[in-house]
């Protein structure tokens, strides 16, 4: 479990980042912080493997406080996928690049040549195992960085905007996994500003602006709330824009699902023939 | 990122920040002429004192006294240095011209330094770029110039990012010997290398797209114009430069300050 | 007259085992909105670059086939050239400013061409005002939001008052917001200057609206060209893997089902609305 009492960040060029966040998050959930660039989202997060420890507050994973851990030690059970892939990728193959965590936290060597098996073959990259990471497109390269976190198995997942930059099928694939992780109880948090991506997965939604926390609770409410998402400047999800100009109507406004769009549209044909 | 404190430009406004830099680098140079021309320690106090009213005009007096304090060390070191060759060299006689001597040298080293820190310190790396645009020096170096200041900031918020996400996958970057240290730092130096080639790659298009090399002759939207205040200074960088010509070569020869008393 | 025209143009990266773009043969009139879509890997990008001339100037390797953009030949044409008649804006907007100060990026291109100092002025301040950031003309480009980044991005490539500008994904790193901003910028110069506009975006749920000239790509060569609303309605366009607007897929569910909607498929939330309350007065 994760766990921050009311915490407060601020960088060394003394910008404060958080101002008194306080959030829990039980095991297997699946979390989609949203908000402005610069609300504090990467901030919030960068505290869930001890990169950031807060300047006031406490963060605890499991019931410790990670101010008494290392980050590396953290990092065992709190998996963090970075933004960008190439800020991670280094190694002569991808065969490396997945054994490097491993390496570091002293897998023994029959057991990294079987999780690297592993997590090649989750994420279909079995046929680049020797390739050089550079040599692959923007996509394979992102699920070269994503197989690296997998092969620890860490029991929670932090995805930083996974899906910039990636077209539908990408997206879909993403969901798809995600779906997946959830199935073997993974706690999977996700930074991201894509409103349709969320709208999709519907998980609960925590939403940031200026370093607090101002809306908390399901993705649906959330993200059909026209004052909520106008304070942190984030767009409807397109069905709910349909659904918001057809209030005159009486249709409900809360809707993001396409199927319940369709239903409830359905029905309220029948209901005037 | 202290290490760069020194060099840090700061935005503030005062008469010598708004100064041409063109000029304001004559200036420096004539004062590294005149540290030259002179050995005695009489000269050469002068010439430390004369910077100060244009550090308090500037309002940079703390980033300059930091800049001093950097300076200390080596300065001592050629303090020492000095004393102990002229006491080896004249059979170990610790006589009081030597040691003023020696602070002579010493202060040299100095005003050097503050009078390029005092530049450096008043002069925005834009006003710098421009400068050397408009100077006889090829575009591209200026370009280069501006563009590695540019980017700074990008790359160490790149290189901390990068620090963070091997981290994050358990690289421990104090731990080990020297040696493992230095090997800790090649998941990070690599994708930080090839960040920067891509980065270059995505510039040179941008550049290209935007006529990079259409002509030689290249205009400018800005254009540094020479105010009072420049030719001011201008004319007191001659003056200083005539005047400590003259005294060296055709004055009176300068006292020691022990002789004085 | 055609502003952009290619013929069967073929070209294959230098070391690359397969061609990244093939047969390609597109039209593109003065004025239009183009948009180009497609998965991953399509060819789109480079589709993008040999307007300009960076292919195959700039990438080297071999460019078969023919193309004209504003009447240039670019294979016969420096890039510089070409500059001052096709803009291209990149997804990344960091990488894309190199002065210290914004509207010395705006300025750059008409540096680099040997405008004189008062025309300079005046093109870089109109640019600047055409994408809505005069106000922060001064402020170094690392001080500003990403949104902002690109918009000084469009004004230094405006400032060359190019007769098109093409635009590769560039809010890929914008959040829908200032996304939505950007597209709106790109729209006016469109309707208002008459500029031609080719924009590339996964995000046909923002952009599907702005176009009547469609391009999907795949795999290097132009699977469809043409309207949109019939495009973006055929099912292989959906399997393919393009981001078919949600808007527009209910619409299709519905009809399906037999709702008496109009034939015309809508692109937008709104135009779907408008349609729904006809249909359920």
């Amino acid at each position: 479990m994760i766990e921050a009492k009311d915490i407060r960040y601020s960088y060394p060029n003394k910008v404060e980042a958080l101002k008194g966040v306080s959030i829990k998050i039980e095991d297997g959930e699946f979390l989609a912080i949203m908000g402005q660039n610069g609300a504090g989202k990467s901030t919030l997060v960068k505290h869930f493997n001890g990169l950031l420890k807060p300047s006031q507050g406490k963060v605890l994973i499991d019931g410790v406080e990670t101010t008494k851990s290392s980050v590396a030690s953290l990092a065992r059970n709190v998996g963090f996928v970075f933004q960008n892939p190439d800020h991670q990728l280094f190694s002569e193959t991808v065969e490396e690049e997945i054994a490097f965590a491993l390496k570091n936290f002293g897998f023994k060597p029959e057991v990294i040549e079987d999780r690297v098996t592993w997590a090649l073959n989750l994420l279909s990259l079995t046929q680049y195992r020797k390739t050089s990471p550079f040599l692959l497109s923007g996509g394979e390269r992102k699920r070269v960085a994503l197989a690296s976190v997998l092969a620890w198995d860490p029991s929670t997942l932090i995805l930083d905007e996974p899906t910039i930059g990636q077209d539908h099928e990408q997206k879909e694939r993403l969901r798809q996994f995600i779906l997946q992780m959830q199935t073997q109880k993974k706690t999977v948090v996700t930074v991201t500003h894509d409103v349709e991506f969320v709208a999709e997965c519907n998980p609960r939604v925590l939403l940031m602006k200026d370093g607090k926390i101002v809306a908390d609770g399901e993705g649906k409410e959330i993200l059909t709330n026209p004052a909520l998402l106008e304070l942190s400047s984030i767009v409807l999800p397109q069905i709910a824009q349909v659904f918001t100009k057809l209030e005159s109507l009486g249709f409900p406004k809360d809707v993001i699902d396409i199927y319940e769009a369709k239903q409830i549209i359905l029905k309220a044909k029948e209901r005037q023939l | 990122m202290s290490v760069f404190d020194g060099l840090r430009f700061r935005k503030v406004s005062s008469p010598i920040h708004n100064l041409d830099p063109r000029i304001k680098f004559v200036y420096v140079i004539a004062v590294f002429v005149v540290a030259i021309l002179f050995f005695q320690i009489i000269p050469l106090l002068l010439l430390f004192f004369m910077q100060l009213p244009f550090v308090l005009l500037a309002r940079v007096q703390r980033q300059w006294l930091r800049s001093l304090r950097g300076a200390a060390f080596l300065a001592i070191f050629i303090f020492v240095v000095n004393v102990g060759t002229t006491y080896f060299t004249s059979g170990y006689h610790l006589i009081a011209p030597n040691i003023e001597n020696a602070a002579a040298m010493t202060l040299r080293f100095v005003v050097l330094v503050e009078s390029f820190s005092v530049f450096f310190l008043t002069t925005s790396p834009d006003h710098l770029g421009l400068a050397l645009e408009e100077s006889r020096v090829p575009y591209e170096f200026a370009f280069a110039f501006t563009t590695a200041v540019r980017f700074v900031p990008v790359l160490a918020e790149e290189a901390q990012t990068i620090m963070d996400a091997q981290k994050a996958r358990g690289l421990e970057l104090e731990k080990g010997g020297l040696l493992k240290r230095i090997r800790n730092y090649v998941p990070v130096l690599i994708p930080l290398i090839v960040s920067a080639i891509r980065r270059s790659l995505e510039l040179a298009e941008a550049m290209e797209s935007r006529a990079w090399g259409a002509t030689k002759k290249r205009t400018n939207l800005y254009l540094l114009k020479l105010h009072k205040g420049d030719y001011a200074l201008l004319a007191i960088t001659v003056g200083i430069l005539v005047i400590s010509v003259y005294i060296r070569f055709f004055g009176p020869s300068i006292p020691t300050i022990i002789s004085l008393l | 007259m055609a502003i952009i025209e290619t013929k069967n143009l073929t070209y294959t990266y230098p070391g690359a085992t397969k061609p990244s773009i093939v047969d390609v043969s597109i039209k593109v009139e003065k004025g239009e909105f183009v948009l180009i879509t497609g998965p991953s890997g399509c060819g789109k990008t480079t589709l993008c670059r040999t307007f300009n001339g960076l292919v195959p100037h700039f990438y080297q390797g071999e460019l078969k086939g023919e193309i004209t953009v504003a009447g240039i030949d670019t294979l016969t044409h420096h890039t510089y050239e070409m500059a001052k008649h096709v803009g291209l804006v990149f997804q990344n907007p960091e990488n894309q400013l190199f002065a210290l100060s914004i509207e010395k990026d705006v300025a750059f291109g008409l540096e680099n061409v040997g405008v004189s100092r008062e025309e300079m002025r005046r093109k870089v301040d109109w640019a600047l005002n055409q994408t809505g950031i005069y106000d922060i003309r001064e402020r170094s480009p690392h001080e500003i939001s990403g949104g902002q980044q690109q918009r000084v991005a469009i004004a230094s490539v405006l400032a060359m008052e190019p007769e098109v500008i093409v635009l590769d994904e560039p809010t890929s790193f914008l959040d829908p917001l200032s996304a939505e901003k950007i597209f709106e910028v790109i729209y006016k110069l469109n309707k208002e200057q008459g500029i031609t506009v080719i924009l590339v975006e996964h995000r046909l749920d923002l952009t599907a609206k702005y176009t009547n000239h469609l391009i999907v790509m795949d795999e290097g060569k132009v699977r469809f060209e043409g309207d949109p609303r019939q495009i973006l309605s055929n099912e292989e366009t959906r399997l393919m893997g393009v981001g078919i607007p949600k808007a527009t897929l209910l619409y299709q569910m519905l009809k399906k089902e037999g709702l008496n909607l109009p034939d015309k498929t809508p692109l937008s939330s709104e135009e779907l609305a408008d349609q729904l309350l006809e249909a359920l007065k």
